[in-house]
Parts: C-alpha cells; sequence; structure tokens
C-alpha cells in the first residue's frame, strides 16, 4: 500500500510503450482539435453573432462528464481509442477556441487598421501581425488543453485505448498496488513535464516578457 | 504627380439614413497640406479612408497622380501612401525598427538599404536610434509613439501622407511641438498631405488650405486667411472662431491691411515693424508706444503705413455674417 516504484522500474519497458501510447492519443487529440479550433475561432472574430451559439453549445458539451462523453461515442467511433480521442478533442474545443477568440479579439483594432494601411494583404496580416499577437494566449490555452487531455486519456484505458490509465485500472482490479504507483507516477511526471514545456513556450513566445526580464 | 482629386465622391454606408460623405469634389495640388476640419462625425475620416480604399466610394471617384485609384490593386495603392492614425498602432511585438521596416520590407528592399533607412528616418524624427532602434512600442512614450508612427509612414518614401488625428491624444505641449515637426518635415520632404483635424488653432497653425465638412459636405475650401476673412457661412465663421478677434489677428499679416505710402511720406522716428509680422504684433507695438502711426518695412526699405483704424478695420472684415 505504500509508496513503492517496484513495477515501475523492474516494467520499464512496458510502462514507457504505454506511456507512448499515452502521448500517442494526447497528441493526435491535440493535433485535430487545434486544427478545428483555429477556423472556428477565426470564423467568430469575424461574424461575432456565432460566438454565442458555438461557444455556448462547446459550453454544453464541456459540463458532460467525460465519461459519459465517452459512453455516448462508443456506438459510434467503437471500443477503442478513437472514440476516447474524439471526445478528448470535444473537451479541449471549449478551451482553445475561447481562448483564441479571446487572444483575437484583444487585439488593438488600431493595429489590424494599420496594418491593412500600411498594403498588408490578409494572409501577411494573418502571419506577421494576428499570429504573433495572438500566440501567448493560445500557447496558454494549449498548455491547459494538454493536461486535461491527459487526465482523459488515463480514462481511456477503461474503453481499450491503452495508455498509462491502463496500469491504474489493472493495479485496482488486482489489487495491486505497486501497479498503480506505477501508473500515477508516471501521469504526474508527464502532466509536470508538458506543462513545463508549454509555460516556457508561452514565454517565449511573448516578446515583451523577453524584453522586461533583460 | 501626386494630385488627389475627388470626383463626385459619396460613401453611404449600408443602412444608413444619409450619406458619411455627400458628393465631395475637390483637388489637392502635389505638395500641399491640407487639412480637413469639421464637427465630430462630419465624414473626415470616412473620405480620408477612401484614398487608400480603406473605404470604398459608393459613388464618384478618385484619382491619384491622374489614375483612377480603382484600377490600382489595394495593397499596391497602400504602400505607396503613408498612414498616420490618432493611437498609433505600432505593432507591439516588434520593435521600433521592424516597425519601420514594415513597408520598405512589403516593397521589397535589399537588407542594407532597410537598414539605412531606418536610421535615416529615426534622425529625421529625432530619435536618436542608437537609443531607440530596439524599443518596444511600450517602452515609449505617447509622442515618441506617435514619432516613430511618422517615420513608419515615411518609410517606403511616399509621395502622398494621410492623417488621421496623429495628435488627438496627446497632451498639448508635445502636441505642438510634434506640429512643428510636421510643419519643418513638409518644408524638408515635400509630401502632399491630408491631415484630419477636428482642432481649429492645429488647422489654422498646419494647413496651406483648410477643407471645412459639414453632415458629409464640403461647405469652404480656402486659405486660412480667406476663411477667417471671408467665410462662406456662419457655420464656418463660428467653426473658425472668427469672432475670436485677438486670434485672428495673430493669423493676419501686417501686409494685409497696410496702406501704401503716402506720397508725403517722412519717417519721422515712427516705430517700425516687418510686413510678415502678425497684426497682433501691430497692435502691441502701438499699444506699447502709443504711436499714432507705425511704418511696415521690407529688406530694410519702407513699404507701408499702418494705424489702429487699419487694424480694427481688418479685423471686423467676417464680421457683418
Ligand atoms: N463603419 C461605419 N459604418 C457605419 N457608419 C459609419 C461607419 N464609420 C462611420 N460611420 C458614420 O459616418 C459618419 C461619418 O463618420 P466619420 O468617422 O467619417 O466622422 P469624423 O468626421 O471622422 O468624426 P470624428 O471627428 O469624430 O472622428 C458618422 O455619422 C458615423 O456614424
Ligand atoms: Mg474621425
Amino acid at each position: 500500500m505504500g509508496f513503492d516504484v517496484g513495477y515501475l522500474t523492474n516494467n520499464f519497458s512496458e510502462v514507457w510503450a504505454l506511456l507512448l501510447q499515452h502521448l500517442q492519443m494526447t497528441g493526435l487529440a491535440l493535433l485535430v482539435a487545434i486544427a478545428l479550433a483555429v477556423p472556428i475561432a477565426l470564423l467568430i472574430s469575424r461574424f461575432r453573432w456565432l460566438g454565442l451559439p458555438i461557444m455556448g453549445t462547446l459550453g454544453i458539451l464541456y459540463t458532460i462528464p467525460s465519461l459519459a462523453l465517452i459512453i455516448f461515442l462508443v456506438p459510434l467511433f467503437g471500443l477503442n481509442a478513437t472514440s476516447v480521442v474524439v471526445a478528448m478533442v470535444i473537451y479541449t474545443q471549449v478551451i482553445l477556441v475561447r481562448n483564441l477568440t479571446v487572444g483575437l479579439n484583444s487585439i488593438n483594432p488600431a493595429v489590424i487598421e494599420a496594418a491593412r494601411g500600411m498594403g498588408m494583404t490578409a494572409w501577411q496580416r494573418w502571419w506577421r501581425v494576428q499570429v504573433p499577437l495572438v500566440l501567448p494566449v493560445f500557447v496558454a490555452g494549449v498548455r491547459i488543453a494538454t493536461i486535461v487531455s491527459i487526465a482523459i486519456a488515463t480514462i481511456g484505458a477503461k474503453f481499450n485505448a491503452g495508455g498509462l490509465g491502463k496500469l491504474l485500472f489493472d493495479g485496482i482490479q488486482t489489487n495491486r498496488y505497486d501497479k498503480i504507483w506505477a501508473g500515477s507516477i508516471t501521469v504526474a511526471l508527464l502532466a509536470f513535464a508538458l506543462n513545463a514545456l508549454l509555460l516556457w513556450l508561452e514565454k517565449q513566445s511573448n516578446p515583451l516578457r523577453r524584453v522586461k526580464l533583460s | 504627380m501626386s494630385i488627389i482629386q475627388f470626383d463626385q465622391v459619396s460613401l453611404r454606408f449600408p443602412r444608413a439614413p444619409r450619406p458619411a460623405v455627400d458628393r465631395v469634389t475637390c483637388q489637392i495640388s502635389a505638395g500641399e497640406l491640407v487639412v480637413i476640419l469639421g464637427p465630430s462625425g462630419c465624414g473626415k475620416t470616412t473620405l480620408l479612408k477612401m484614398v487608400n480604399r480603406l473605404y470604398e466610394p459608393t459613388g464618384g471617384a478618385i484619382y491619384l497622380g491622374g489614375t483612377n485609384i480603382r484600377q490600382l490593386k489595394a495593397t499596391k495603392l497602400r504602400q505607396q501612401i503613408g498612414y498616420v492614425i490618432q493611437q498609433s498602432g505600432l505593432f507591439p511585438h516588434m520593435t521600433v525598427a521592424d516597425n519601420i521596416a514594415v513597408v520598405p520590407k512589403l516593397l521589397g528592399w535589399s537588407k542594407p538599404q532597410i537598414q539605412m533607412r531606418i536610421d535615416e528616418l529615426l534622425h529625421l524624427v529625432r530619435l536618436p536610434p542608437a537609443e531607440y532602434r530596439h524599443r518596444y512600442p511600450a517602452q515609449l512614450s505617447g509622442g515618441q509613439q506617435q514619432r516613430v508612427g511618422i517615420a513608419r509612414a515615411l518609410a517606403g518614401d511616399p509621395a502622398t501622407l494621410l492623417m488621421d488625428e496623429p495628435f488627438g491624444a496627446i497632451d498639448a505641449i508635445t502636441r505642438t511641438a510634434l506640429l512643428d515637426e510636421i510643419l519643418r518635415l513638409q518644408r524638408q520632404l515635400q509630401k502632399t498631405i491630408l491631415f484630419v483635424s477636428h482642432d481649429v488653432e492645429e488647422a489654422l497653425r498646419l494647413a496651406d488650405r483648410i477643407i471645412v465638412m459639414r453632415e458629409g459636405q464640403i461647405v469652404q475650401f480656402d486659405t486660412p486667411f480667406k476663411l477667417l476673412t471671408q467665410p462662406a457661412d456662419s457655420f464656418v465663421y463660428s467653426l473658425l472662431g472668427a469672432d475670436d478677434m485677438v486670434r485672428q489677428l495673430g493669423l493676419l499679416r501686417v501686409s494685409s491691411a497696410m496702406i501704401g505710402l503716402p506720397a508725403d511720406y517722412t519717417n519721422g522716428n515712427k516705430p517700425s515693424l516687418s510686413a510678415d509680422d502678425s497684426l497682433r504684433d501691430a497692435l502691441s507695438l502701438i499699444l506699447k508706444t502709443g504711436a499714432q502711426e507705425l511704418s511696415v518695412v521690407q529688406d530694410g526699405q519702407p513699404v507701408g503705413l499702418l494705424t489702429l483704424d487699419h487694424i480694427r478695420e481688418s479685423a471686423l472684415v467676417g464680421d457683418g455674417v
């Protein structure tokens, strides 16, 4: 019952494989989620009236417990990792879309007008002005979405999706506390590491912060 | 070359009850500094933004250097026109140097050329490059930000400059300094400048000519002197504060009120002043010396006489409206 890293050190390659599976699910879900969130946020910032219905729907989806959400998705996508990844995408949409919309709307309109007035094309305005200005806020959103994804991926083991949750659920079923320790330590380490990495990226993406430090 | 012509230009925003700009026709000569003046909401900004096609007119046409601007690609047109706005609109994530470099980069200038241009412009707006090049806009005062905004607008060496209340949010002292700066730059660079203002003092100080607007239409387009002495109607009269005699005297030159030398002219130690001095200077000289008459000199030669009556008459020219 006490602290036990025995399983972790003795079965490192198994834990490593589960960790990779966990990362794969999280990474895939985030990629899909970002690919969806960017155009949605752009639509909202262009057509303001879309904001309420879209954010409302996403907000309602966000209140469904993750376990229940995955169960809803199983008949559609099967008892496998796909259902879990889809659930992660749905959950992280609220976070990403909200952060992006807030970020885009917080750009001073005078700055966009100046960019237009100087003869930048829409493409140049997006890459040279909007993206750099929104990046710090966006990375902050990705960071929170990552943590949420890691947590949901853990539940995924219940649905045949693999990942570190497998250690936890196996451990609970067979009363193997060493397995539970191995699972929870690794999930926690993963969450901490990714959080730290993204925090660092967040700082890097903010030129003003870089200046203030020097 | 950079003549701006408005030909029956109108813009009615969707669902607006009346046009924001209504059949404006006028011509701005190359190298001229024209101020668009009028009360809030009269269409100054709208008129200005049609020149770089941030707005498209719903009627009429605008010509730049003889070319209908609709025939140009909007981005190309804008790269040829400097644009300065009230809140500077500097890019907060770029240094001063990078902000200034934006248009030269869009124009495809070489790196060394751009670097030289940045230093040249920072000198021009009196911000020593060594100190300011690498700062971010957040590290500048409001006045300094506007200087960078002006440098940025000049970066691509445009023949035309559009300025929309560039000093609206700046304290009075800094503002006066920046206005002098604009006048100096204008003498030095000979740009065609369209400058929006709702500040009469600012307009009178800067303009070669002033477009007075009201409810989307041009009421009068004339020199400051003509506007003060021959206002088209009571609206122009009260807008310019032509009833403020002291201000008016400060703007009119001695040469506009004096009479020629009489045949029996003798100097007799009259106090003298230059023909280019203002009538306000003349008035204080009369009050100070108690003299009946002043002699007006130009290049060391007496050219005319000025009495208190002459001053009073010219101050009352604009009255009877
Ligand atoms: N994008 C827009 N859509 C609809 N109406 C507009 C728009 N921009 C301006 N207007 C209207 O057009 C008229 C002229 O506006 P404009 O901004 O040109 O005034 P202005 O003379 O620049 O005023 P100010 O001195 O306050 O800046 C106003 O009645 C304004 O409400
Ligand atoms: Mg305006």
